[in-house]
Order: C-alpha cells, then sequence, then structure tokens
C-alpha cells in the first residue's frame, strides 16, 4: 500500500544509522503497457529524515530509483529513545510517513 | 566512503538500481549482491506479507466473508505450517491442490466470489504493488518460516501426482526440445552467469522449493513459484502455464517430495 | 482455469527393459494445463520422434537400437547448404550468438530469431556472461576449416541429435531457429581465424 514505511535506527558509537524501507512502485513514465500505452509516471519527488524537530537530510528523487526504495543515512548525535521520522512526497500528490524510536 | 564536515555529519546512501536486463559484464550477481548487503535482513517482500495478512481477515465477496474458516490442511483457519504441506490431497474437492488452487477454492465457496474474477489476473504485471494471490502466498509462506518442508505424500494421489510430475518435469516439447531437465537436472551449472539449481536433487530443490515466493529486485515485486514455473515455460518456448492446473501442482509436488526435509525460508530475495 | 480432477495413475511402462512414455495420458494432461500466447501454440506440446526418445527420465534405460536408427535418421536429414558455402559473417555470427530472443510467446514473431549461444557456452574470451551447460568453444577455429570440420561442426548446429542423441542443445537447423543465412554467420563466428572466438584473452 503506498505511504507504508518501516524504519530501523541504531546508535552505534558517535553516529545514528537509520535504514528505511519505502512502499513504491517508482514507475518512470518510460515504460508501456501490453495494450501500449504509456504507464503514468509515479515516484518519489521528495523524501526527508527527522530527528526529534532537526531535519538530518532531505532529498529530491526523481525516475532512476528503483521500486519500493531502500533508504539508508547515518548522522552524528542522536540518543536512544529519540524519535526519527521520515517523509516522503510524490509527483501525483502523495505522501508517505513513518517513525521508530533510536534503540 | 567519503566523510562529510559540520556539526551534524549526515552520510547518506540510497540504492539506485538503474536496472537493464541484458546480460552484464559483472561477475555472477554483482549490483544484487551490493543491495541484498545494504539490505542486510530487509526485504521488501516484508510489505506484501503484511498486505496477505490483511487480505486474509478482510470480508470480501457476495458472502462478506473472511477467508479465517478456509481450511489449508491443517484445520480450519490454521495458517502457521500450513505451506509446508502442500501439495496435498483435500477430500471436500477429491483433488490434490497447491496453495494457489486451494486459496482460489476458498475465496470462490467461503467467500462466494465468480471463479473467472478471481483467477483472471493471477500474477502481477511489473509496476503493479502485486495481486491478492501472491499477497496471500507470500503471507503463508512467511507463516511456514523455519519449518520443515513435508509434502504430504500418504494418499495415493498424491503419490501418483510426484510420478506425474517427474515425467512432466524431463518431457522435451517446443521447437528448441526443452524440458524443465534441460536446464535443471545437472547440477553446478549456469545459464549465462545465473546459477541452475538441480531440482532432480534434494540439495538443489530443497534450496529452490525453500526460496521462493521471493522478491524478484528486477521486478520489484513477489513472485511465487507458480509464476517462476510459468517464467520457465515462456523461456522454454513453450505456451503459458495456468495458475492451479494439473502440471503446476505436479510440478510443484515433484520438486517439493524431492525438497522434504528442508527448511522453509521464504519469502526470499533474489535477483 | 481448471482444477484438475484426481490424476489418473500415470506410470511409466517398462517394455523389454526400455522406456516408453504413458505418452496420451500426459499430452491430455498438459492440454488441460496451459493456454495458447501469441506464437506459442498448443501444437508445440506435440512431441516429434527425438522429443519423445529424449524425454525418458533420468536412469530408466532407452533400447539402443532404438538410439541408433534415431541418429542415422537424423543425420540422413541434415540439409547442408546448398551452394556449399559454409562461412558466411562472424561479426553478424556474433550478433545471433548474444541474441537470447525468438520463439519465445512474449517475442514479436517479425524479428530474426537468436541462437542464444552464450547462454550455455563460453566463446569469445573476453565475455565473462556466459553458461556452463555446454562445452566451451574458445578457440574453436583451431581445429581448422577442413571440408569434414565444417560438415561436422554444420551438422552440429543443424541437428546435433545426429552424432549426440538426446543432447541438451537445440537443433538450430532441423527446427528451423536459425536461417541458412544465420547458421552460416554463425559457422564463421566460430571458425574465422578473425572472429573473437579464437583471439587470446585481452
Amino acid at each position: 500500500m503506498a505511504g507504508r514505511i518501516k524504519i530501523r535506527a541504531q546508535k552505534k558509537g558517535d553516529i545514528t544509522e537509520v535504514k528505511a524501507l519505502m512502499r513504491h512502485p517508482m514507475e518512470t513514465g518510460m515504460r508501456k503497457d501490453e495494450a501500449g500505452e504509456a504507464i503514468p509516471a509515479h515516484f518519489i519527488t521528495e523524501v526527508a529524515v527527522f530527528h526529534g524537530d532537526q531535519t538530518v537530510m532531505q532529498g529530491h528523487w526523481g525516475a532512476a530509483v528503483s521500486a519500493n526504495p531502500f533508504l539508508g543515512v547515518r548522522f552524528e548525535g542522536g540518543e536512544p529513545g529519540d524519535t526519527v521520522r521520515v517523509t516522503w512526497e510524490d509527483n501525483q500528490g502523495g505522501t508517505g510517513e513513518g517513525q521508530t524510536t533510536i534503540r | 566512503m567519503p566523510r562529510g564536515y559540520g556539526v551534524k555529519t549526515v552520510f547518506l546512501w540510497s540504492v539506485c538500481l538503474a536496472l537493464s536486463l541484458g546480460a552484464a559484464r559483472v561477475p555472477a550477481d554483482g549490483v544484487f549482491d551490493q543491495y541484498r548487503d545494504l539490505m542486510g535482513d530487509d526485504n521488501p517482500a516484508v510489505f506484501v506479507i503484511d498486505e496477505g495478512e490483511e487480505l486474509w481477515f478482510t470480508a470480501q465477496g457476495p458472502k462478506s466473508a473472511t477467508l479465517e474458516a478456509c481450511d489449508l490442511g491443517l484445520g480450519s483457519g490454521v495458517t502457521a505450517g500450513a505451506y509446508v504441506r502442500f501439495p496435498r490431497y483435500f477430500a471436500d474437492t477429491n483433488e490434490v491442490m497447491d496453495v494457489e488452487a486451494r486459496l482460489v477454492h476458498c475465496m470462490t465457496t467461503i467467500q462466494g466470489r465468480d471463479l473467472e474474477s478471481v483467477t483472471a489476473k493471477p500474477y502481477s504485471l511489473r509496476g503493479d504493488l502485486g495481486t491478492e494471490i501472491e499477497a496471500l502466498v507470500t503471507w503463508l509462506a512467511a507463516e511456514s518460516e523455519g519449518e520443515t518442508i513435508a509434502p504430504e505424500q500418504t494418499h495415493a494421489a498424491e503419490r501418483e501426482m510426484y510420478v506425474l510430475g517427474e515425467e512432466i518435469f524431463f518431457y522435451r516439447a517446443g521447437p528448441h526440445d526443452f524440458s524443465c531437465a534441460t536446464c535443471h537436472e545437472q547440477s553446478e551449472m549456469r545459464i549465462r552467469l545465473q546459477s541452475l539449481p538441480d531440482l532432480t536433487s534434494h540439495a538443489g530443490a530443497a534450496n529452490a522449493w525453500g526460496s521462493w515466493p521471493a522478491y524478484r529486485i528486477s521486478q520489484g515485486l513477489v513472485r511465487t513459484m507458480g509464476w517462476r514455473m510459468r517464467d520457465c515455460f515462456r523461456q522454454q518456448r513453450w505456451p503459458e502455464l495456468q495458475m492451479g492446473s494439473t502440471t503446476s501442482i505436479a510440478l510443484q509436488t515433484y520438486m517439493a517430495v524431492n525438497a522434504a526435509g528442508g527448511v522453509m525460508s521464504a519469502p526470499g530475495l533474489k535477483r | 482455469m481448471r482444477l484438475a480432477g484426481v490424476a489418473r495413475i500415470v506410470g511409466l511402462s517398462l517394455v523389454a527393459g526400455s522406456w516408453t512414455s504413458a505418452a496420451e495420458d500426459i499430452v491430455a494432461v498438459l492440454e488441460s494445463s496451459f493456454i495458447a500466447k501469441n506464437q506459442a501454440t498448443m501444437a508445440r506440446l506435440q512431441q516429434d520422434a527425438v522429443q519423445e526418445v529424449c524425454s525418458a527420465p533420468r536412469g530408466t534405460p532407452v533400447e539402443e537400437t532404438v538410439l541408433s536408427e534415431l541418429r542415422q535418421q537424423r543425420l540422413d536429414a541434415v540439409v547442408l547448404p546448398a551452394d556449399g558455402v559454409f562461412l558466411g559473417d562472424w561479426q553478424r555470427g556474433a550478433e545471433v550468438a548474444g541474441n537470447g530472443r525468438g520463439l519465445q510467446s512474449s517475442d514479436d514473431p517479425t524479428k530474426p530469431n537468436g541462437g542464444n549461444c552464450y547462454a550455455c557456452h563460453q566463446l569469445a574470451p573476453d565475455e565473462v556472461a556466459y553458461g556452463t551447460l555446454g562445452p566451451s568453444l574458445t578457440g574453436y577455429g583451431a581445429r581448422g576449416q577442413s571440408e569434414p570440420m565444417l560438415r561436422y561442426t554444420w551438422t552440429k548446429l543443424w541437428d546435433t541429435h545426429a552424432y549426440n542423441l538426446c543432447s541438451h542443445m537445440p537443433r538450430f537447423g532441423a527446427q528451423g531457429i536459425l536461417s541458412e543465412q544465420q547458421l552460416r554467420d554463425v559457422m564463421a563466428y566460430l571458425l574465422d581465424p578473425a572472429s573473437p572466438v579464437n583471439q587470446t584473452k585481452q
């Protein structure tokens, strides 16, 4: 289902490592279906990772990212128990969000 | 790996796979190995597992019923450990059935849904997020994670199905004279760079049977064994294998029995 | 989709120590299990003599007279190039060797078929994406271009069963997979000293 994100965040030494698996078809818009019609483009355009209130990462994605994208981010700081949130928007106005606590 | 600077150092890696399906000039699996390493224990199939579970408990059809009354061989509604006992004989249909055929049976009888519409699109096309049957099969396979592969072979019909499966396995046909055995009766072989399990042997069969259904990275989808066989036959230049057909059930019986004793670990992650 | 009834007993009937298939039963099962798709018609499920004899499950013996008669028939049926020209263009042959398409339900029937040699064989030493189902053909040209070698190589491509009955290799000539010109081009890819197959690894 569009919108789901599975997130894990783990403190490793001074670094917090975040892994996020997103459910999205990431359709490039270049492919044709069996009837020869172009399949409409449907891909994530903006993705962001937050640690508490702070924006840790912002990304602009495009059609080159594959289906069900897997994102890994490491940042300095963070403590077990802190909240990490990942959000995305796509070119069709869809959104996704997920959050977890750092372990 | 580059290091950033500043108070909050951000290191980012994301997987951008511009996959081309032509033969790559890389060692076997190459970029797919990198993907697997990055994923670690993760597998996009986890979404499909959740979706399958939801579907099981969703009321559908004219009878507005969930699939909770569906008997997968271990009693009504018992899903844990059911997948590893397939294919198996069912007295209520007087047939040996694979998981897909059994699900279709439950959808049509318990939920009252129309056979044509339930079977119209068994397998996703690339770009879909998955079909209902694929999601249910994925969840059911996960419900047998770690279990011993043990297809039923107590009923005469089940044993006949094995014999039939073996004969079909070796049946050469089509302009290229290909059978399943052409690629799958020898060990340590590969086609281009894709390694080929020997499905006539226990080790090869256990490896294959235990790792399907699987998330196919190149497809962005979870694919079932039924789909895998359909695609094999396409590459063999045969016509199209139908989901839940006798041939599908027979070949799965042959593989599952050869795999018996192995461990179920699906959904897997494949190129 | 038709859900099958309990399978009829399909066994292997052993006649005087050799294997014959329960052919009619299995064809009925296959016909109920498949549907035609594009160029992959149901007629493809009917076996000819080679396919039938070569479908014995592993370990079941096939009578030696049956094997040698069939091998001779296949040899007699080989069609050599009418003008006696065995060799074409190795560059076109390389394309045929690398092309895995042709005759699948997903393929365009108006396009030429490939030979897909690399699926099973090593050929040019710099090409790492090769299969191992068949022996390596790297350096095949060292065998030279004597008339017997040209005829032997052509026959292997045309119908491998003329020499090696029940080999896994497709019958590129006898089954009409490749045209006469494509076969000549593949011959050149194998035998022309200038072909990459016969160069040393870079």
